[in-house]
């Protein structure tokens, strides 16, 4: 049952680090960030990870296992061999704070970026109605427990960091969809999407739909359908030419435009 | 008082590049209202002290939207009436008091039961996707000790989709977040709060905040538990910070086991299986295949618990005419009858019992409304829960104890004191029903956000002033732990006292072992006071842990003290040596406080608030608010 993993863990902070070798004992059923907590409580009590709830469901503990971006707790020791060793290191797509932990702060601060929901007024019970069925593309994006990994595989801003600045990311690719897909949300975001988000920088490469540990399919029901809606409003010729002659242009669905 | 140039990079602050200037150099801010806790009852709280016009600062210990209210999955408890017209207020309140054997503060109750309807509302008004009714309204599902469908849900996802909203709302209304920041000390100036004192994890360098309002809503105290559903966060911050600042706690022996946690793989040892399972007709089996709860019906719920299995079946479809199945008594009952049948070698091979949902749902049904057990299983357990039952075991999950605070404003006895959630204590009395908890944030919450605020406007420019010593002693106190020569580390006193916890103050107690405990927490005490951390202040979380275990011992502690004191059984309260619930018992609570030197604790009797006869009639004959009632 039990047996002795190695591990190389990356260590260091933002003026450099190198692997570190650890063998650690591991039992049944046990996930890579069992392995790293007992290395943290037995050889390496500094050993900075960030992590919370250790079932899936915070978005933590994304690092990157054998260089594939995962969740270190829902990372199971036996998808490997015994005799393998499992390399850990931080996400690269981050500035590295220390060990393991990375500043995943451009993530809050695109967060501050993103149009808010705007409902109308309630029904006059003060009640909301919205069908099942309507509410359940948005439920599948709001699945995301924000673990950043689709942020982090986005080879849009993890092999050019002069595009942060411009590039929401799928996660946030994510959040337009939703609010576009809301029953009740009253506001037309998709002139921000492509310009203030950066959302035609895509090219529906589908890594982040690959590494999303939701299982969320964020290029196939988010991001192209929002292409598909903002191509329809900039380059359908009906509406370009309805919205030049001064037809009213209803295409947004008698949403505002923000 | 020193504003430094640099910004930090996750929360755009300003903080200090070095520790030179300002108060011993210490990075300082100044707000109206600081809540530490990010949390559904922190964000409530930070977003109704705004709303009501406070400059206000959020801080918590990990990153904002990670709080362990994203591991809530059933649903937030409100008497709408979306599935259930009957349902109300008054039929939520009796079910929430009886849930908590009567010793719940009545005021909280009622003004939960009350309010939590609009709370909800305001949730789907800031952009929450609820599932719906057929109607299209905010669908409602069935719980434990709800007589009623109550509690509105998003699969079995509820948590997440609260914490996303009101983070959202949060970041909306530009509320500053002061992310992976932890709070070590309160201050104080003539009895009244000052400001709260903490410091960076990502760098170690302090940070001082200046406040007349301080709202605690640091959740629990779980991670004294070896085998527990909650977070690394749980460690009992604000219990701790209450005591150390004068407040007082009530009800700390009361501590929630949740019926089912996984009990395999070792790895995820009391992970949460919630409570939907059962709601959704889940039941559970021992290893003989007996559904054993109807042996372990309490007299107190006979009349409203069904007694064979098949009424118990009806029930989910014909409420009118059936009672409710036995799997959905109060937790503490189920986590009771579950432990018995495991002592009494009815176990499953790995130490549990069967939850059952496979025989008795569509695989369709299950995967639609449990997705997050469905993917819980797969990945953590390599079972598929549409095919073969789960194994499941009683997990620590919530404290009904917490600081003693007023009702209607949430204040403790600490002038500008505040404590919402989980971390105050009297609204669930001795046991708390599922889906209490989430509307208990959100009403709360917003309750000690206006009142919090209403107290720093009635100070003018009068405030209560941070004294520099108190400073430099929680400076000293912070740092200690790099001082000591050869000691102990952390985290192997952490796990002593966890087991330690687990085995003398669990889910059944005895005098002998609540002794023995308390000898064995004054041990660990003494290794802590010696322990050491390796590695400097940077993002090390061995230093963490060390200023956190000090917390967590002081509030086991308390636990285990009051546990000792309260000679009868009731709710999350099970005494071997005194099996029933005592009349007289019933009547009182047990405040806890520091001890004078500040290294123990001490325990006094309060009586319980008496509830007005307006009030009382719920609980004399049925009342025809919870006449059984068809749909």
């Amino acid at each position: 049952m039990g047996y002795d993993l190695k591990m190389r863990v990356w260590r260091g902070d933002q003026s450099g680090g190198e692997l570190g070798d650890y063998t650690v004992e591991v039992s049944e059923g046990e996930v890579v960030l069992d392995a790293l907590h007992r290395v943290q409580a037995t050889q390496a009590g500094d050993l900075a990870i960030r992590w919370n709830c250790k079932a899936g469901k915070c978005g933590s503990c994304s690092a990157e296992i054998n260089g594939k971006p995962r969740l270190l707790c829902m990372t199971r020791l036996s998808d490997f061999e015994e005799s393998e060793t499992i390399t850990v290191t931080p996400m690269r797509t981050f500035p590295v704070i220390r060990d393991l932990v990375t500043d995943v702060s451009y993530n809050y601060e695109k967060a501050k970026e993103l149009p808010y929901f705007e409902p109308p007024p309630r029904d006059s019970d003060g009640k909301r109605r919205m069908a099942q069925i309507d509410v359940e593309r948005g439920q599948e994006f709001r699945k995301c427990i924000e673990c950043f990994l689709c942020q982090n595989t986005c080879h849009v801003v993890r092999d050019h960091e002069d595009n942060k600045p411009a590039f929401a990311g799928p996660r946030f690719f994510l959040r337009y969809a939703e609010l576009d897909m809301h029953p009740l949300d009253t506001h037309d975001r998709r002139e921000l999407a492509q310009g203030a988000a950066g959302l035609g920088m895509c090219n529906i490469t589908k890594c982040c739909t690959e590494v999303c540990p939701e299982g969320i399919k964020i290029t196939d029901n988010a991001i192209i359908p929002m292409k598909e809606r903002v191509a329809d409003k900039k380059f359908d010729p009906l509406v370009w030419l309805g919205s030049k002659i001064g037809i009213r242009n209803k295409d947004n669905d008698g949403r505002t435009e923000v | 008082m020193s504003e430094a140039n640099d910004r930090h990079p996750m929360t755009g602050n300003r903080m200090s590049s070095d520790e030179s200037g300002g108060m011993h150099g210490i990075e300082q801010h100044s707000y109206d209202v600081v809540v530490i806790g990010a949390g559904g009852a922190g964000l409530r709280a930070a977003i109704a002290a705004h709303d009501a016009g406070a400059r206000t600062a959020i801080v918590c210990k990990s990153l904002l939207g990670k709080a362990h209210t994203v591991m809530a999955e059933g649903g937030i408890a409100a008497a709408m009436g979306n599935r259930w017209p009957e349902d109300n207020w008054e039929v939520h309140f009796r079910d929430t008091m009886r849930g908590g054997k009567m010793l719940n503060n009545w005021r909280m109750a009622q003004l939960h039961a009350q309010e939590a309807p609009e709370r909800v509302m305001e949730l789907e008004d800031w952009g929450a996707l609820f599932d719906r009714t057929e109607d299209g309204l905010i669908s409602q599902r069935d719980f434990g000790g709800h007589k009623y469908a109550r509690l509105a849900h998003v699969g079995d996802r509820t948590g997440l989709e609260m914490i996303r909203t009101l983070q959202q709302r949060a970041v909306q209304l530009g509320i500053d977040v002061f992310m992976e920041c932890t709070v070590t000390d309160l201050m104080k100036d003539d009895g009244k709060i000052s400001g709260a004192f903490g410091y960076w994890r990502e760098t170690g360098r302090f940070v001082m905040f200046e406040a007349p309002s301080v709202i605690l809503a640091t959740g629990g105290i779980g991670k004294s538990f070896k085998v527990t559903s909650n977070s690394w966060e749980y460690t009992g911050d604000g219990h701790a910070l209450a005591m150390r600042a004068g407040a007082s706690l009530i009800n700390m022996e009361f501590v929630q086991f949740h019926p089912t946690g996984m009990v395999w793989p070792p790895s995820v040892k009391g992970l949460l299986v919630t409570e939907s399972v059962r709601g959704d007709g889940g039941i559970l089996k021992n290893s003989d295949g007996k559904r054993f709860m109807f042996d372990y019906i309490p007299d107190f719920f006979k009349a409203e618990t069904a007694d064979t299995e098949e009424e118990a079946d009806r029930w989910y479809d014909d409420k009118k005419n059936n009672r409710r199945p036995p799997e959905l008594l109060p937790r503490d009952e189920v986590a009771r009858a579950i432990n018995s049948e495991i002592k009494a070698g009815r176990g499953t091979p790995h130490g549990g019992i069967f939850l059952d949902i496979a025989s008795r749902r569509s695989p369709e049904f299950i995967r639609k409304r449990l997705p997050s057990m469905y993917h819980q299983f797969k990945e953590l357990a390599d079972v598929d829960i549409t095919a073969e039952p789960m194994e499941i075991g009683p997990t620590c999950h919530y404290v009904m104890g917490g600081v003693e605070v007023d009702a209607d404003t949430q204040e403790s006895a600490v002038t500008g004191l505040y404590a919402v959630g989980e971390c105050s204590g009297g609204m669930h009395g001795s046991n708390r029903l599922g889906g209490n908890s989430l509307g208990d944030l959100l009403v709360f919450g917003k309750r000690a956000g206006e009142a919090a605020t209403a107290y720093t406007s009635s100070l003018g420019d009068n405030r209560p002033r941070v004294d520099e010593a108190d400073v430099t002693a929680a400076q000293q106190s912070a740092l200690a732990p790099f001082e000591v020569e050869g000691g102990e580390n952390p985290y192997t006193i952490q796990s002593d006292l966890q087991q330690s916890m687990n085995d003398l103050v669990g889910i059944i107690r005895t005098a002998s072992e609540l002794e023995q405990s308390l000898s064995e927490i004054e041990a660990f005490k003494v290794r802590a006071a010696s322990m050491k951390v390796e590695g400097h202040r940077q993002y090390n979380p061995g230093w963490h842990l060390a200023l956190d275990l000090r917390n967590m011992l002081i509030v086991s502690e308390a636990i285990a003290k009051a546990a000792l004191a309260r000679q009868e059984s009731r709710g999350g309260h099970t005494r071997d040596d005194f099996p029933g619930p005592n009349a007289e018992w019933g009547t009182k609570n047990l405040v806890v406080n520091l001890t004078a030197d500040g290294t123990g604790v001490d325990l006094t009797e309060k009586p319980l608030p008496v509830m007005p006869d307006e009030l009382k009639k719920y609980f004399d004959a049925p009342p025809a608010a919870t006449k059984e009632a068809g749909n």
